[in-house]
């Protein structure tokens, strides 16, 4: 276990997320990829706290990444209930409305 | 070694669970996959003595699947489990962006002469990431927290079927209020 290892996998399931981010048209859906890039990041940082320097206060990005994530999951639920309410469905092409 | 075979296959499923987020043809399906990923994700932050960082991962990612389950429940407006989907658009230019974004991490990862470890981990590992916390790294916590408030209240106007606003008006002067269902007795 190295950190090429690490990061090879953090980079794709970083790609993995990419694509399901700019390809899915369910807002859902979308969330899910972010999710899995932040999830990506999450492991990225994990390898280079530990092997780079695992210095004892280094943890504290990882926990704010995943701040980061509970943040985003939170105000995507809220506008993909917003869609719902208003008709719009829960598709990100319908919800182009500040577009035009 | 062990740990090495560890990790790959905590590693393979993960990918693979994430993948299979985009791949099953039923959302329910989906968010398992990814509560999955994440707890793959988890275990494999286990194994280089992030305790605490790992089980929160893995804790507040069931949490989150089992919030996103409720969600599917109410407005999908069908059996998740069943209802086959493909909603995709410009999938050619997405798996072209994402490959491309992969051979240039990996590539990344590969060739990058990375530093040597510089010191060693602390003995208890989550007892020093409290006191960073508390101590030399509190502002951090101290940023979060409102982040986090506001989240709240940003969450609660945005999903909020009916606020004072739409039942006082935009000065919130309008009285009686403008309910659906009209209140009180019968007093203006």
């Amino acid at each position: 276990m190295t950190l090429q290892a690490v990061l090879l996998v953090a980079a794709a399931l970083f790609s993995v997320g990419l694509y399901g981010a700019l390809s899915q048209q369910v807002v859902v859906m979308v969330m899910m990829g972010l999710e899995l890039m932040i999830n990506a990041v999450i492991l990225a940082a994990g390898g280079f706290w530990w092997f780079l320097a695992p210095a004892a206060d280094g943890q504290v990005l990882l926990l704010v990444v995943i701040a980061a994530m509970t943040v985003e999951m939170a105000m995507g639920f809220a506008v993909a209930t917003l869609l719902h309410r208003h008709g719009a469905g829960d598709m990100t092409d319908m919800a182009a409305d500040l577009s035009r | 070694m062990l740990e090495a075979i560890v990790f790959w296959t905590l590693g393979a499923v993960a990918v693979a669970a994430g993948a299979a987020v985009f791949k099953v043809d039923s959302m329910a399906r989906a968010t398992y996959a990814l509560a999955v990923s994440f707890v793959a994700v988890g275990l494999a932050l286990l194994l280089v003595d992030l305790h605490y960082v790992g089980l929160v991962t893995v804790l507040m990612m069931v949490m989150e699947m089992a919030i996103m389950a409720v969600y599917m429940v109410m407005f999908m407006g069908m059996n998740p489990a069943l209802m086959p989907m493909s909603m995709v658009h410009g999938r050619r230019t997405a798996l072209v962006v994402s490959v491309g974004t992969f051979l240039l991490l990996a590539a990344g990862a590969l060739l990058v002469p990375w530093p040597s470890r510089r010191d060693a981990p602390p003995v208890d590992v989550t007892a020093a990431l409290g006191e960073a916390l508390m101590g030399s790294k509190m502002l951090v916590m101290i940023t979060v927290s409102p982040v986090m408030l506001a989240t709240i209240v940003a969450g609660i106007v945005l999903a909020a079927p009916r606020t004072r606003y739409d039942r006082f008006g935009d000065d919130l002067r309008g009285h009686p209020a403008d309910d659906p269902q009209p209140g009180g007795v019968g007093r203006r």
